[in-house]
């Protein structure tokens, strides 16, 4: 398996033209012990003239900037370009969140608000920073990928990899003498100067890395491993005692059996006689109507009263009494059809007594506490009388010009 | 290397001592003008010094503690500024005197009836905190001449020794700095209200000294490189290192600040907002947003470029504004306990940073003229100033 692996990663370098070397020269390249040398080599060869040159060290080695007269790099800019769009996508993203889609109150805060939308701003500003900066470090300023620049697979480059300073002049420079650069090498103290040819394979040749097989394959890798890893994260290790320490608690889960109290249950009762929050228990609950009083309807008739009314009464009310609340039930004989509430009775009683029956129920009607709240019950009231008048207009109801 | 010592100017001392003539004479008329107000002020001005001198030592500290070699040539500036320490034992007094006035937790009738002082008496009484407040005093001094004497004595035997004994000596500075400058903002700033309390108020007050420390050593340092008292050598890099310094902990105090902030904000609960609630109203409330503009934003944006840091000019305005934006930030913290409603602002806000300038000014004289400029015997210092990465040196 592994040769068979092995096989296919050499025949795969083979066919980017890694193996042979052409006699075309790169250039000429020089290992430095310490990261002074370094600096002062390239600082001389910086003043030599030399303009197609590159320095290559384990790790930054500060100075070097300003001894190879680098300009400045214009990276900083995508940085606070991208930091920028970050903090914007953010601040977008969580007032679209919280403030727009999904509007849940929070601590009675408002719904968008600044300071708890900094932490995770501050987050994405430096993730969206950090990423562009270094993808665009790879692919905009260092040109990656390249799989066949001639100084891959060198002596040179294994050591300033690990613990060498070099430097390499290339051909191409106009000022470019073979022997001149070695002595000038030697006389900066270098310990090991070597030359660096083509690959045999022309650049322009080579297949895009992104589809050789080895990339591919790599991922591939890569991929199932992690889905491999995660998968027994999440459903075997987790459950591993000292990992479960989220999972097993020390607290009573809802209906569960406990030996703290005598009855050996979890859960308790409520003190006798509480009420739940934003609930007033109803009065007059189970008694006949006509022992209901002293209830006057609390909202005002307006607009977005009516509205309210109209809508919870069409989807409550509707489906026995009717859209125009004669009785003409759309349930097709499956539940037996209730009586208009146009009738005298139903005009001449008070407020009190429909909100008693929808609150408290009649004959087969059962009651809507459940579905209906108070200030809704007390609407759709309102809605009952604009369709009662709608239907026994009074003279003075027509409008006369 | 060869080290000609030269004088500062006289001027100075002119400067320094109209200054603080002019701002301690109306300082003194304040006092009996709104006793309140005068108190208040001189609490601002007090934290003001303590932050430059504490920041100044914490500074000295943190280059031998980190082995830092490239601030080596300026060290002594922030040697001297921390020599300001010496005069607080004589600024503390007028606190001490008036612990009645200002203090609303030392009038045993309040603390009678009220719950939550009473049991926080045992910390906030007037022996304890004539204790404590000379004690934080008294480690400082400890500390400054253990270290100063030292890095003197070096610049006649050039022995490295001193500075491997200096480094020892700020490891073992570190926790007694911040825990009395925690102790500091507690005693003369937080105890003002007695019923509020803040843990991350010691760290808030801890990072504006800081600031304060390396904003003071890149103003003095920037002033004397140009007017050629410091090695002409010294390069951009040198204060690049310090910029960055100055930068980031600018980051940290905002950090710290609205840490602060969020939790009293998201928590909402009585015993915290009552603090908060007046300094985000009225006049005190574009003094907050002028606070996070002046403190945090703006030295943000403006140091930001790499090139804003080299660039001297820059470094030089910006540590005046951001050591105008400390003093804000205690006049902030202070001030409202004077008045609630509205920002006190007249000629008493005006006379104590005077005098505080002009103390400063008269003290940095005074050390400057008995010392060398540069620490001439410190084995770092060549390095220091060429900056090389590998110092031949090896110091532990």
């Amino acid at each position: 398996m592994i040769k068979k692996l092995k096989q296919i990663f050499d025949k795969a370098d083979k066919d980017l033209g890694l193996d042979n070397r052409s006699e075309k020269l790169y250039g000429i390249a020089a290992l430095f012990d310490t990261p002074d040398d370094i600096i002062s080599a390239a600082a001389d060869v910086q003043f030599e003239g030399y303009e197609k040159y590159d320095v290559h060290t384990p790790y930054p080695v500060h100075g070097m900037d300003d001894a190879m007269k680098l300009k400045p790099t214009r990276l900083g800019f995508f940085t606070f370009f991208f930091g920028a769009i970050g903090t914007l996508s953010a601040l977008l993203m969580i007032w679209y969140m919280v403030g727009f889609d999904y509007k849940n109150i929070i601590g009675g805060k408002p719904f968008f608000n600044i300071p708890p939308s900094m932490p995770i701003t501050f987050e994405l500003t430096v993730l969206f920073a950090a990423i562009a900066t270094i993808s665009l470090m790879l692919i905009l300023f260092n040109k990656l990928p390249k799989v066949n620049h001639p100084l891959i697979d060198t002596e040179y480059m294994k050591r300033v990899s690990s613990d060498r300073f070099g430097i390499v002049i290339q051909q191409s420079d106009p000022k470019f003498n073979k022997d001149e650069i070695v002595n000038l090498f030697k006389k900066l103290g270098s310990s090991d100067i070597s030359y660096i040819n083509y690959f045999e394979k022309d650049e322009s040749n080579t297949k895009a890395p992104i589809i050789s097989i080895k990339f591919i394959l790599g991922n591939f890798v890569l991929f199932i491993g992690v889905s491999i890893i995660t998968y027994l994260t999440l459903n075997y290790l987790l459950f591993i005692t000292p990992f479960d320490w989220m999972n097993k608690q020390p607290r009573l889960m809802p209906q569960s059996s406990s030996t703290f109290f005598k009855d050996g249950r979890g859960m308790r009762n409520p003190v006798e006689g509480t009420v739940a929050k934003n609930f007033i228990p109803y009065e007059y609950q189970g008694m006949p109507d006509s022992l209901v009083k002293n209830m006057a309807n609390p909202l005002p008739v307006n607009d977005s009263v009516i509205n309210t009314g109209k809508s919870k009464f069409n989807i409550y009310c509707s489906p026995c009494h009717g859209y125009f609340a004669k009785g003409d039930s759309r349930l097709r004989g499956q539940f037996p059809n209730p009586p208009s509430l146009h009738t005298e009775k139903v005009r001449k009683w008070q407020d009190e007594n429909i909100y008693h029956v929808i609150t408290n129920g009649q004959n087969s009607m059962p009651s809507y506490t459940k579905q209906i709240t108070k200030d809704e019950r007390w609407a759709i009231i309102h809605y009952i009388r604009v369709l009662q008048r709608a239907q026994n207009a009074n003279d003075t109801d027509i409008e006369t010009k | 290397m060869s080290y000609q010592k030269k004088n500062l100017p006289s001027k100075i001392y002119l400067i320094g001592f109209i200054l603080f003539l002019i701002g301690g004479g109306l300082s003194a008329l304040a006092f009996s003008v709104d006793l309140k107000r005068a108190y208040m002020n001189y609490i601002v001005m007090y934290m003001f010094v303590v932050s430059v001198a504490v920041g100044s030592l914490g500074v000295v500290a943190i280059e031998y503690m980190s082995g830092a070699i490239w601030s080596t040539p300026f060290r002594r500036v922030s040697e001297f500024l921390a020599g300001i320490i010496f005069i607080l034992i004589i600024l503390v007094i007028p606190i001490l005197f008036g612990i009645q006035d200002i203090f609303k937790w030392s009038h045993s009738e309040i603390v009678m009836k009220d719950e939550i002082i009473k049991s926080k008496s045992a910390y906030l009484n007037k022996d304890f905190f004539i204790i404590r407040s000379l004690a934080c005093i008294v480690i400082w001094i400890f500390f400054y001449l253990l270290l100063f004497r030292n890095s003197k004595k070096q610049d006649t035997t050039k022995d490295v020794k001193y500075t491997l004994n200096n480094n020892k000596i700020s490891v073992i500075f570190a926790p007694f700095g911040i825990v009395t400058l925690t102790i500091a903002a507690i005693d003369f700033m937080m105890s003002l209200e007695p019923h509020w309390y803040s843990t991350i108020y010691g760290v808030y007050y801890f990072a504006g000294s800081l600031i304060a420390g390396f904003t003071s050593l890149a103003l003095t340092s920037i002033l004397l490189l140009e007017n050629g008292y410091l090695d002409s050598r010294m390069s951009k890099r040198h204060y690049h290192s310090l910029g960055t310094l100055i930068f980031g902990l600018n980051i940290f105090w905002a950090y710290i600040a609205f840490s602060q902030f969020l939790l009293i904000w998201y928590a909402d609960i009585p015993e915290e907002t009552f603090w908060l609630i007046p300094r985000l109203q009225g006049g005190w409330g574009i003094i907050s947003l002028l606070l996070l503009f002046v403190h945090f934003i703006i030295p943000f944006l403006i140091l930001l470029p790499s090139t804003a840091k080299t660039n001297l000019k820059t470094l030089k305005i910006m540590s005046v504004w951001l050591l105008f934006a400390h003093w804000l930030d205690l006049f902030w913290l202070v001030m409202p306990n004077y008045s609630k409603d509205s920002v006190p602002l007249n000629w008493i806000e005006l006379a104590f940073p005077v005098t505080a300038v002009g103390l400063i000014l008269i003290v940095f004289k005074f050390i400057a003229d008995r010392n060398n400029l540069i620490p001439v015997g410190d084995p770092k210092l060549e390095n220091g100033i060429n900056l090389s990465l590998y110092p031949d040196l090896s110091i532990d």
